[in-house]
């Protein structure tokens, strides 16, 4: 009787330690997916300004006033323009 | 002391009896004491203390939650909400040398005095300034000047500015939105922060996620049916004919035939919602939904339709508009230019009040009211713009014959650009009005039929014999393209009267064959000496449509050379309404 209770006295003293350990695990995992949660967000954040960024640099009113002004492009009068028949779209 | 104990001398003193149960006892209530208490904390107060506990490992948490993006209809931003910092101070714990003083204002874009005036302020707490960009704020932590602190809050972005600000809108304080679609669209678009309690550890790490309190709700993003391309073409054009002519304002509509989305949608003049201090009101408002005016010629095609519809006449009747002038009643209306008789195809093509006036009094009232109500007339577009207005379409019991007559024509009924434009479908398709609406549609739309098929392919022949040589609008040709459209011009009521200014328009579609885009254009009192619709808002519909048809890739129906020059540059443009 008294091995027996030894024996589980013993399981318990392991259950509870590894309870402690794997609790402490569980939350150094935990810190680390938060962080890259933070990270993630940061990502998210940057995509938004970049996408902003390229807008700003793509806005029609920009592409237009450099192909016009530093490129000197211009859109064809009618007379230079040919239709080619048969032509996709 | 007994003798007894002082005789052996050798022994230890005795302790006192009763010191030992005494002592014994004290222990013991201390004991109990010790155990009661414990015994209270653990039982009676223990809120107490496992309060003053997790306030020390547990935290709750702010979960952001930011704004939708508003998008155009091939998801090129239109508006992004990005995070930015607000700069404050407590002015009297400020204490910084002249040299950090320099270098923040540097860093905040303010000038320097203007700063030494916000920290002189009496107040508690200033804000330095709202919106600072993060590189900025990172600048500004690294001086580390005690007293000044940061806030995260989120700023909106607008990379189209003043092309499209009328529409998209702007947000106000906290990103709530204030005007145009990021009001209207507050619910969809707007981000409720959620929140959630942790645990954290004494590095200040969350380690335990032990509730949510509330979960967040991330803004979602919107897809506009603006075409950014068309629609800075739009912008473009439209303030350079504002300009050229001198006017108050313009408003520009192109509208997809099939769907009933708006492509593009322009105002001027316009204002920068990105840097709106200085912005007048008057400036902000969506004129093409917002505000009406009396449309002039631009409705007679619906008067037609009407008479056509009714089988009241035929494209070949002839109607006599000699002399020029009509009295009904008491009052006397004009054609601008005297011709005698006319087609029913003529009167459209050259724009004959008269003509127009002849044939609305041959039809019932409440028939040419139910043609007006059906193509959208007197009741809102429903585009999902806040603010939209119906303008003003008068029950057909109460119309006198003069105004019945002036209605033919467009005057004495007031509309807005966007009904204008809308109720052209009428005719760009086989007489059906389809919704309108600034959001992307994945594809066709039904919409809903208003007059025969016949009628409307004849009306859109007429309307295509507008632009030709001896039409108002020769102007509005577009290379390429066969075009069909109407001009308008008409004068403004100031107080009731009818004043020497004009508002000019345009409405047309193409390619005539096989309609894609409706256009339509007003300008508000050109004042640079021409005011005809023909020769103020025709070129501008001509250039827009063209360049517009160009982007889509729309095949052209006619040869590059079909542009024909009007006869006489001076007489054929010559309309008034």
């Amino acid at each position: 009787m008294v091995k027996v209770n030894l024996v589980l006295l013993a399981l318990l003293v392991m259950c509870a330690l590894s309870l402690v350990s794997s609790r402490h695990q569980a939350r150094k995992l935990f810190v680390e997916l938060e962080r890259e949660q933070a990270l993630a967000r940061g990502y998210e954040v940057e995509y938004g300004q970049l996408q902003l960024e390229q807008s700003t640099w793509a806005v029609p009113a920009r592409v237009d006033r450099i192909a016009r002004d530093q490129l000197h492009m211009q859109i064809p009068g009618a007379a230079r323009v040919q239709l080619i028949e048969g032509a996709p779209r | 002391m007994t003798m007894a104990s002082a005789a052996r001398g050798a022994q230890p003193p005795r302790l006192p009896p009763r010191r030992a149960p005494l002592v014994f006892g004290a222990l013991l209530v201390l004991l109990a004491l010790l155990a009661a208490r414990s015994l209270y904390l653990q039982r009676i107060d223990r809120g107490f203390l496992q309060e003053q506990g997790s306030s020390r490992y547990g935290r709750s948490l702010e979960v952001p939650a930011h704004r939708g993006r508003i998008l155009d209809r091939f998801g090129e931003p239109l508006a992004i909400s990005t995070p930015v910092k607000a700069i404050w101070a407590w002015p009297d714990k400020v204490e910084a040398t002249p040299e950090q003083m320099r270098k923040l204002a540097g860093a905040l874009d303010l000038p320097p005095q203007a700063l030494s005036a916000k920290l002189k302020s009496d107040a508690d707490f200033v804000y330095l300034k709202k919106g600072v960009p993060p590189d900025a704020a990172a600048r500004i932590a690294a001086l580390a000047i005690p007293g000044i602190h940061d806030d995260d809050e989120y700023r909106r972005y607008y990379p189209a500015g003043e092309v499209l600000s009328h529409v998209v809108g702007f947000t106000g304080d906290g990103d709530v939105g204030q005007e145009g679609i990021e009001l209207a669209q507050q619910a969809w678009l707007g981000g409720r922060p959620g929140s959630r309690r942790v645990i954290i550890n004494r590095r200040g790490e969350v380690v335990e996620d032990v509730a949510s309190i509330r979960a967040p709700q991330e803004g979602r993003d919107l897809a506009l049916s603006i075409d950014s391309r068309l629609q800075y073409t739009a912008f473009r054009e439209l303030k350079a004919a504002v300009d050229a002519n001198r006017a108050k304002a313009g408003g520009l509509v192109i509208i997809d035939v099939r769907t009933g989305e708006i492509l593009a949608l322009a105002n001027c003049p316009s204002y920068n919602p990105n840097n709106r201090n200085h912005a007048a009101r008057e400036r902000m408002r969506n004129r093409a939904l917002t505000d009406t005016f009396e449309p002039g010629s631009t409705l007679k095609p619906f008067t037609i339709a009407a008479a056509l519809d009714a089988g009241k006449v035929r494209p070949g009747t002839i109607v006599d508009t000699a002399p020029g002038t009509l009295t009904i009643g008491t009052s006397t209306i004009h054609d601008a230019h005297r011709e005698g008789a006319l087609t029913i195809e003529q009167v459209v093509q050259k724009s004959s009040n008269i003509g127009a006036a002849k044939i609305a009094l041959s039809l019932a009232p409440e028939t040419m009211w139910t043609m007006f109500s059906e193509a959208g007339f007197g009741t809102p577009p429903k585009s999902g713009f806040p603010g939209e207005v119906s303008g003003r379409l008068r029950p057909a019991k109460t119309w006198r014959p003069i105004e019945q007559a002036t209605m033919a024509y467009g005057h004495g009924i007031s509309v807005n650009l966007v009904q204008l434009a809308r109720a052209y479908s009428l005719f760009a398709t086989d007489g059906e009005l389809k919704p309108v609406t600034l959001f992307r549609e994945a594809g066709p739309v039904a919409g809903r039929p208003v007059i025969k098929p016949e009628t409307a392919r004849e009306v859109r022949h007429m309307l295509e014999m507008v632009v030709l040589p001896g039409g108002t609008a020769p102007k509005a040709q577009v290379a390429g393209y066969r075009v069909a459209g109407k001009t308008g011009t008409a004068h403004k009521l100031e107080d009731g009267v009818y004043a020497n200014k004009y508002v000019s328009s345009f409405v047309g579609f193409a390619p005539a064959s096989n309609p894609r885009l409706i256009v339509a254009v007003m300008i508000d009192e050109p004042s640079a000496g021409q005011y005809y619709g023909g020769s103020v808002a025709a070129p501008v519909f001509a250039s827009v449509m063209g360049a517009a048809l160009r982007l889509l890739g729309v095949p052209p129906d006619a040869p590059v050379n079909n542009v024909l020059p009007s006869d006489d540059d001076d007489g054929d443009v010559r309309e008034e309404t």
